[in-house]
């Protein structure tokens, strides 16, 4: 449960993101101020209360949800203000000059974003991103408090039935650690997979 | 009969803060501290000083909060044999935890000094101890700023999941208000509002120092 919530936080959360960080870099100026509220409000407050507004306050005003769905939906949310962040400073850590070399050699709209923004800057973040994925994993655990069975709720269960609590979220404890190890590790193969292994000007480069 | 969200429970979430504050600040105080040893011990000649502080940052890095704090709190029970109130378990979970970001952030400005500046330093001659507290340290402290200002914004946000274990700041004071008021949709969102006024002009210092030293370092950013 914990690994399908984070995993699916992150593809939605991402696919959020790219819209907004696309939105906060070309998008017209109220877009923007729009954007950057948004992400400014999601990281200045604290995820538990973020999830307390959509489970318990939404309710209120008849939007009611499943407590696995205002789980998702406020990961992905609180995934989405971070990732926004960080796909902006990787476009815009896209020179100049590749742009307009982009031009020059009479690219469409597509082409270039495809070709010369989104690949590139996706490479430049790759690592700030699996850093918050693995943030967003173990965040995760704190959906237990809004009755959600994910790792945490069930020790939370277990821990109250045989009231052995200490070694109970010892354990969990490893698994979180393992998780966020083994993630990391995985993550890390796939980028020299994907953008290092048969690439030999890359490699050129970075000698 | 319950009661109206007036101005005597929007003084009590305001109270509340207090203990949101008085947490991340003592937090903050230990886990410079430790932050700070964990920093030279990882950035020491001695290897298993430098594993011991590795290992140490890996694990707090690599488990959520809430586990450390779960810990801290029937770890400390079953040390004692008594059942604690929340302070000592959450003070200390917080503290370690800050230790290990801190200790991390600051390892990096250290690294990020270059490696004549220690040379230059032994050739005067100056003792270890005294080349890191009057040429290494003075000069990591400025690039190591703003991203100490950006972690206490973090720790704040943490510090609303010591809710979870009974421990009452700004998050616990507004689920009792909600309790007694039943008007989620007032008191959660001004939580997230108080939260946002207490971070949001640490993240604006933040980036603001941020690019005060790029420019002092001559990093060209893309703005």
């Amino acid at each position: 449960m914990t690994l399908r919530l984070s995993v699916g936080a992150f593809v939605a959360g991402l696919a959020v993101a790219s819209l907004l960080a696309f939105a906060r870099t070309a998008g017209p100026r109220p877009l923007r101020a729009a954007v950057i509220a948004y992400v400014e409000f999601i990281r200045n407050t604290p995820f538990l209360v973020q999830l307390f507004i959509i489970y318990f306050s939404l309710p209120a005003i008849g939007i009611r949800f499943d407590a696995v769905i205002a789980a998702l939906i406020g990961m992905t949310i609180n995934f989405s203000g971070y990732a926004t962040e960080i796909l902006r400073a990787g476009i815009e850590a896209v020179p100049r000059s590749q742009i307009e070399a982009g031009h020059s050699l009479g690219f469409t709209r597509l082409q270039m974003y495809r070709h010369i923004v989104v690949f590139p800057a996706l490479r430049t973040v790759y690592p700030a991103l699996v850093s918050q994925f693995i943030l967003l994993m173990l965040g995760s655990s704190i959906v237990s408090a809004i009755s959600v069975e994910e790792l945490t709720g069930i020790i939370n269960t277990l821990q109250s039935t045989t009231f052995r609590a200490f070694e109970f979220y010892f354990v969990a404890t490893a698994v979180y650690l393992a998780m966020a190890l083994v993630t990391r590790w995985m993550l890390h193969a796939f980028y020299m997979m994907l953008f290092v292994r048969g690439r030999p000007l890359d490699k050129a480069w970075a000698r | 009969m319950s009661r109206d969200f007036e101005w005597a429970e929007f003084v009590f979430l305001l109270g509340a803060m207090r203990w949101t504050i008085a947490l991340s600040l003592i937090a903050f105080v230990g886990g410079g501290v430790g932050g700070l040893l964990i920093a030279l011990a990882r950035t020491s000649r001695n290897a298993l000083l430098r594993g011991v502080a590795a290992a140490f940052i890996g694990v707090m890095q690599g488990t959520p909060v809430l586990m450390q704090l779960f810990l801290a709190y029937y770890g400390l029970a079953v040390l004692t044999g008594v059942r604690l109130d929340p302070w000592p378990a959450v003070t200390l979970a917080f503290t370690l935890y800050a230790a290990a970001y801190l200790g991390e952030i600051w390892r990096g400005a250290i690294d990020a000094i270059p490696r004549q500046q220690w040379e230059a330093a032994a050739a005067l001659p100056l003792s270890p101890a005294a080349q890191l507290r009057h040429v290494i340290l003075p000069q990591a402290f400025r690039i190591a700023i703003p991203p100490t200002v950006g972690f206490l914004v973090q720790l704040i946000k943490g510090t609303s999941v010591a809710s979870i274990i009974g421990f009452v700041e700004l998050t616990r004071a507004g689920q009792l208000m909600v309790n007694v008021t039943f008007q989620p949709m007032i008191v959660y969102p001004l939580v997230a509002v108080l939260y946002f006024v207490m971070c949001w002009p640490m993240s604006l210092l933040a980036l603001r120092l941020e690019r005060k030293i790029d420019a002092a370092l001559g990093i060209r950013r893309h703005s």
